[in-house]
């Protein structure tokens, strides 16, 4: 019988066959801390004996959730983690380079078949490049940084089969969301995503990271993209690498298999308070928004500022709406100022930020007050998530969310 | 026995500690921010012995591990739900706070006093008993050792 990507890679790493369903311990081949879930981590580990770390070329560290620190106990909290990347000798990313998600990849720090684990849900992100990647709890990790291994039980598949092309001004987003909304916010508990077909194969790395990125989001521990030819030519010159063929048996066993045509997708968005709520922006057309998010390591890239800027076109921001964007990492900032558009955003009334998390998770800025209306790019809308437990977040693509931020109002984006 | 306190489906890690909280460690600290905004009754009222009977999918989102620990620093020992969210579940075992499934919670009332018998593996509420669904073996090795840190302790020492 065939074995998924899934298996294949716990086999490799474990150097004997593993099926769905087995518990292994298995080495990993990166682990990344930041500053919310990393001092509890690293505080754990001494608890456990401390001692070095199994690996500090493997670990990676760096702040990016509440940046330039927002308070006195954040600042302690990166100090705190600094000291600690000196005594064991790892490479700290700091303040400077970005949003996790964004940066591992970006830095050549995760490769096709590798077992990566973060102390941060949305880890699985790096499915994107055929890494099996997954969120872990500061526990974990601090098992994982002392001993460099990690029990895992080998999860089944769900193989999502997308086929067709995107209308136009929809996209990964539309169709990850489409997802959730089927899959339920519970539907992938314990199982890996595999994401096929020619809408996955068709996709640049910046939209298979907008899919894999929100795996979880269904409860999934991987969503995992087979690498190919796209996949290698983002890896050249980041990673020493040399292509290998990695995919699914087809007499694989998987848990379930799922189509999709991508042509009959339209703009989706997720209501408030689940992310499964999901519904065709038409439904919720003309609700008032306050403040627009574009950013985050679900859609903080250039290819989604570059989305942003095309609906925007010659217009300008809604004066009703405080519109907040935040490229993902250093380089990608930079791909957006150098293709002139902060200037652009700037002038139709947009602040844009340095990379960080930004508004996402209702830490360093861009708070709601009770009754506020976000409507935003990144992955979560729980009560409270960005700001009061009054208030309300919604979430979309890039176009859709500027689109609303010209109207003032939630607006399909084929529409203006 | 403790009281019960009934959650519904899909009770997310943000609800459970919020965003702008996870620069605290402590426990008790935590406890005072747990369900902030969402039920503010539970870090007033709950105490020692108190148990959190939940539906389906109980911590989803986040990995902070904030979330056990603020439910933990509230003296909660057991969290009974119909199912629970990956990474909360694996980081419940390793803070000392037990996830157990019961498919029965929706006929337990909150405010219900509650009593969970591990060894016979039922949680009795009013004088009906609903079983509860074993831990599985490998988790079950963290949970004797007491907790990860614990077990990490016995394998550094080997």
């Amino acid at each position: 019988m065939g074995l998924t990507i899934t298996e294949k890679i716990f086999s490799a790493h474990c150097k004997k066959e593993c099926r769905a369903g087995d518990v292994v311990m298995a080495p990993v081949d990166g682990a990344m801390i930041h500053d919310i879930t990393g001092p509890l981590a690293i505080n754990v580990m001494k608890e456990m004996g401390g001692g070095s770390v199994f690996d500090p070329k493997k670990v990676i560290m760096l702040f990016d959730h509440q940046i330039p620190a927002d308070s006195i106990s954040a600042a302690e909290n990166h100090v705190m983690m600094r000291t600690f990347a000196r005594e064991q000798g790892i490479h700290n990313y700091d303040i400077k380079e970005g949003v996790c998600h964004q940066v591992v990849p970006e830095k050549g720090r995760v490769k096709p078949g590798d077992i990566v684990v973060g102390s941060d849900s949305h880890t699985c992100a790096y499915g994107a490049l055929g890494a099996f990647s997954t969120g872990i709890g500061s526990t974990d990790m601090a098992y994982v940084l002392k001993f460099g291994e990690l029990y895992f039980r080998v999860p089944e598949t769900i193989r999502i089969n997308a086929n067709g092309k995107f209308q136009d001004r929809v996209g990964p987003k539309d169709l990850i969301l489409t997802l959730a909304g089927d899959i339920g916010a519970d539907g992938a508990t314990y199982r890996a995503l595999e994401f096929c077909g020619n809408a996955f194969s068709d996709m640049d790395i910046p939209g298979r990271m907008t899919c894999a990125n929100m795996a979880i989001e269904m409860g999934a521990k991987a969503g995992i993209v087979p690498p190919d030819e796209k996949t290698w030519e983002y890896l050249r010159g980041r990673t020493d690498c040399t292509p290998f063929s990695l995919a699914s048996d087809e007499e694989a066993k998987f848990f379930e298999k799922r189509n999709y045509d991508v042509s009959k997708i339209n703009p989706k968005i997720a209501v408030p308070h689940n992310v499964d709520n999901v519904v065709d922006v038409t439904e919720v057309a003309g609700k008032p928004v306050d403040q627009v998010f574009i950013g985050s390591c679900t859609n903080g890239r250039y290819e989604d500022f570059a989305e942003a800027a095309e609906v925007l076109g010659e217009n300008v921001f809604s004066e009703d709406v405080r519109v907040i964007m935040v490229p993902a990492s250093k380089a990608e900032y930079m791909k957006v100022l150098k293709a002139g558009l902060i200037e652009k955003f700037v002038e139709a009334g947009a602040l844009v930020e340095a990379p960080c998390c930004g508004p996402c998770m209702g830490g360093a800025f861009g708070l709601l007050a009770p009754g506020e209306v976000s409507l935003s790019t990144s992955n979560r809308n729980f009560r409270g998530r960005q700001g009061s437990t009054e208030s309300f977040v919604f979430l979309s693509s890039p176009a859709t969310a500027a689109a609303s931020a010209i109207t003032g109002v939630i607006t399909d984006p084929r529409e203006v | 026995m403790g009281r019960a306190w009934k959650f519904g489906d899909d009770i997310d890690t943000d609800a459970i500690i919020p965003g702008r909280f996870l620069t605290i460690y402590d426990p008790k600290e935590l406890a005072s921010h747990a369900f902030e905004g969402t039920r503010n009754d539970f870090a007033a009222e709950a105490k020692d012995g108190d148990v959190i009977v939940a539906g389906r999918n109980f911590g989803c989102g986040s990995s902070r591990e904030h979330a056990p620990l603020a439910l933990k620093g509230a003296g909660i020992e057991f969290v009974v739900a119909k199912s629970f969210a990956r990474i909360f579940y694996r980081n419940a075992i390793n803070t000392g706070v037990l996830p157990l499934v019961c498919p029965d919670t929706d006929k337990i009332a909150d405010g219900a006093e509650v009593f969970v018998n591990l060894k016979e593996a039922y949680i009795e509420a009013g004088d009906r008993r609903y079983p509860l669904e074993p831990i599985p073996e490998f988790m079950m090795r963290i949970v004797e050792a007491g907790g990860l840190v614990e077990y990490a302790k016995m394998r550094g020492n080997k």
